[in-house]
């Protein structure tokens, strides 16, 4: 008869430092994750329209600029990583990067734009949190999706990243959730189910707009059964793109959502 | 590659060709419909068949253009039945004798101008819905309680709505409402581009990411007749087997989940977790997305010499691991005899994979129609008889020490060379492509239009298959087994509803 708690024992510890007061270099699990591309829009003189036409979700789009020259606009919140513009952009306008997903409170905050510091445009959050931020229940809500973002999801409460240990849980009922994570494009018949979960939370409640699909459509965006997204179905209040995004990510998010955090990202890029 | 020859057939001599196939050894893998021309809707019939003479294996594709009214084969091969309620759902075909004359695909409540697959349905317009009640048994006596469970439900899971009726503990009927998840992935793949199907087929199932771009793309290639390199399709191969390695993973974690082993849960997890951060460190991926084009790989991997060694590491701990959970009294007792599948209900409802396998159905892609490296190595298949839960888990782990086995000798025979040929599919071609993925058999339909790009993408998911099966075993059993059974299929239901 196998004795298991002693097999627990022996394999000792699993779980990550990261994220706490170890440095930098500590494995975090995320080791030659591909992210987002990073793009440099004043690099792409020529070819701009190709690097949009091989983007899947029409994340990349061309607009002329004051000069009447094509410049490459980029919305990180359609974005499914599949690095085809990385391969097709000339004179490196976009780039491979390890970035993780990136969590924001503003959708406007994963579009691109030049004009934004990152790092000193940081809102800070419309309303306290300050009941909740050592605490956190999440109902989990698939409107759609692929299970790429329930598989990540259920990557959280493996022992190597430990979702409880940083006070976040999941919920079975909406009655006990404070926040309602959604995954997928919202399709047709789980429009009215999402409704009910919502309508089932107590006060005060959030929204989290999980992954690319929930985010802005991603993939499925607009077809005859599947809808854009969440916004304009539900108020959301984080929004975290990414195909799927990254266990680490959603650890991030979810700490930035509570506070404990800054937001990293502004204008659609990272501050250092 | 097996062979595969198209037939066109009159309709009138279908049910025979069909029940002649199924007597010989043959089954019926999947039947679609599509528009050779905006006119005129053509049905295919898609079986698998063994020449006994030679044992050569391969498969037969039936075509044939319906007016007005279709006779139904479900009486011929059962597992047909959700096939033509699919395309009567989506291509507005009927089918006459159909035992259950009821939508499938879409809900209740949905009022579509046209049937949404007919080509003038536009890409970008949604259906209109208001919710409505769906088909269900009606029920006489008073003492049978309705249990509606879902589609959201406790836990991190994909919404299905479980419909039971029981009598206390004893289930009598459960009705599986799918197709909540339903995306019309299909239709989204008509006008676009290779390269862009590639990460649509990524995106269907995403635990079976890579066996259904791989399946994508062998269908492009058969159309285009191209040849992939060597090198890259021994790489397909080593991918696949990490595909299935972190499926099976989590499947043996979730498992012990239901059957409450805390440890067994956290460790089969935590393996998972291990086997997926090798796919990224592998490919940038932990779904093993990016990889695949029509004629080879997007790049190049260099999985010398470190993979070899984090594999050797990765498989003790896995084989201390499934020790513990077949030596466990708790876990085993749950187990056996739970949710029996027949081999005749697999066999006619079309069961798939490990479940199949489980079942004493002797199948596996891989080995019986190979493709990518597969044609390079012995594959082992483990079969099971007793097709209760037991055995669908000990089919999974007898899959893991297979798999290692095969990436193992894969990393030994990897040749240099290039890995990626070109290939462009002529106009008005098509293709059948095929994988073994972690769930079992997967099938992709490709047709190209007359400008060389997609017109018509048929996707048979493993879980279309196994959910159409899974009820046979919950019918008769009780509430208490109902978790751990469902967890011993393994089912995906994004794979299922698309």
């Amino acid at each position: 008869m196998p004795l298991w708690t002693l097999f627990g024992l022996t394999q000792g510890k699993a779980t990550t430092p990261w994220p706490g007061q170890s440095p930098r270099n500590i494995n975090d699990g995320q080791d030659n994750l591909l992210g987002m591309p990073r793009f440099k829009p004043e690099r792409c003189e020529t070819g701009c329209a190709e690097c949009a036409a091989v983007c899947p979700t029409g994340a990349i789009t061309v607009q002329p600029d004051q000069s009447g020259k094509d410049r490459l606009e980029v919305d990180y919140g359609r974005c499914v990583v599949c690095q085809l513009c990385v391969e097709t952009c000339p004179n490196d306008a976009a780039n491979t990067s390890f970035d993780w997903a990136f969590g924001v409170r503003e959708r406007s905050d994963l579009v691109l734009n030049a004009a934004v510091t990152p790092g000193i445009d940081a809102k800070a959050p419309a309303e306290s949190r300050n009941g909740f931020r050592r605490s956190l229940h999440i109902r989990h809500v698939d409107a759609g999706s692929c299970n790429g973002c329930e598989s990540e999801l259920q990557a959280l409460n493996n022992p190597f990243y430990n979702l409880h240990r940083l006070g976040i849980f999941f919920t079975p009922s909406p009655r006990f959730a404070d926040l309602l994570l959604v995954t997928g494009p919202v399709t047709y018949a789980m429009r009215d189910p999402l409704h009910r979960a919502y309508e089932a939370m107590p006060e005060p409640r959030w929204v989290m707009a999980y992954g690319t699909c929930a985010v802005s459509g991603g993939i499925a965006r607009d077809g005859y059964a599947c809808g854009s997204g969440l916004d304009g179905i539900l108020p959301v209040d984080l929004y975290l793109p990414g195909c799927p995004p990254n266990p680490a990510a959603i650890i991030e998010a979810l700490l930035m959502f509570l506070d404990r955090v800054p937001q990293r990202a502004q204008g659609g890029r990272l501050g250092e | 590659m097996s062979d595969i020859e198209i037939l066109r057939i009159d309709q009138a001599r279908l049910a025979d060709e069909v029940a002649r196939t199924i007597a010989e050894g043959g089954r019926m893998q999947m039947a679609y419909a599509w528009y050779p021309n905006p006119g005129q809707i053509e049905l295919r019939y898609v079986a698998s068949r063994t020449d006994s003479g030679t044992a050569h294996h391969n498969f037969t594709v039936w075509k044939t253009s319906p007016r007005g009214e279709v006779q139904s084969l479900a009486s011929v091969s059962p597992l047909l039945g959700w096939y033509e309620r699919e395309i009567s759902d989506l291509f507005g075909v009927k089918f006459v004798g159909q035992p259950e004359p009821f939508s499938l695909v879409l809900h209740q409540g949905t009022a579509p101008p046209l049937p949404p697959l007919h080509p003038s349905y536009p890409a970008d317009v949604a259906m209109p819905f208001k919710p409505g009640l769906t088909a269900f048994p009606e029920i006489e006596n008073e003492d049978v309680q309705r249990l509606p469970f879902g589609p959201v439900r406790a836990d991190v899971v994909e919404s299905v709505e479980l419909v039971f009726l029981y009598v206390g503990e004893h289930i009598l009927h459960l009705n599986p409402q799918l197709f909540f998840k339903h995306r019309g992935m299909e239709k989204r793949f008509e006008g676009r581009s290779l390269a862009y199907g590639v990460v649509l087929a990524e995106r269907v199932s995403g635990v079976g990411s890579f066996a259904h771009a791989l399946a994508f793309c062998q269908a492009a290639e058969q159309a285009a007749g191209c040849v992939v390199p060597q090198r890259a399709r021994m790489l397909r191969s080593l991918l696949a087997e990490l595909e299935r390695l972190y499926n099976h993973l989590h499947y043996l974690g979730h498992l012990a989940h239901t059957t409450t082993l805390k440890v067994g849960e956290a460790e089969g997890k935590l393996l998972e977790e291990r086997a997926k951060q090798i796919n990224a460190r592998l490919t940038g991926s932990r779904f093993l997305r990016g990889m695949l084009i029509p004629g080879g790989l997007r790049h190049d991997l260099t999985p010398k010499p470190w993979l070899s060694d984090a594999l050797e590491t990765l498989r003790e701990e896995i084989a201390r691991y499934t020790a513990q959970l077949e030596g466990t009294n708790s876990h085993l007792d749950r187990l056996i005899t739970t949710g029996v599948l027949k081999r005749q209900a697999a066999f006619d409802q079309g069961a798939t994979g490990p479940i199949e396998r489980a079942s004493g159905i002797d199948r596996d892609l891989r080995r019986d129609h190979p493709y990518a490296g597969y044609g390079d190595l012995s594959i082992v298949v483990p079969v099971k008889n007793s097709g209760d839960a037991h055995a669908r888990e000990q089919v999974r782990v007898a899959e893991i020490d297979t798999s290692i086995a095969m990436i193992q000798r894969l990393l030994l025979l990897l040749p240099d060379g290039p890995v990626r040929a070109t290939c462009a599919p002529p106009p008005l071609s098509e293709g059948l492509g095929w994988a073994e993925s972690p769930r079992g058999s997967l099938y992709y339909a490709l047709h190209f239009g007359d400008d060389g790009i997609l017109s018509r993408v048929k996707i048979k998911s493993p879980s279309f298959s196994n959910w159409r099966v899974f009820p046979f075993t919950v019918h008769d059993s009780n509430m208490m087994d109902y978790a751990i059974n469902e967890a011993s299929f393994g089912l995906t239901v994004a794979g299922c509803d698309r």
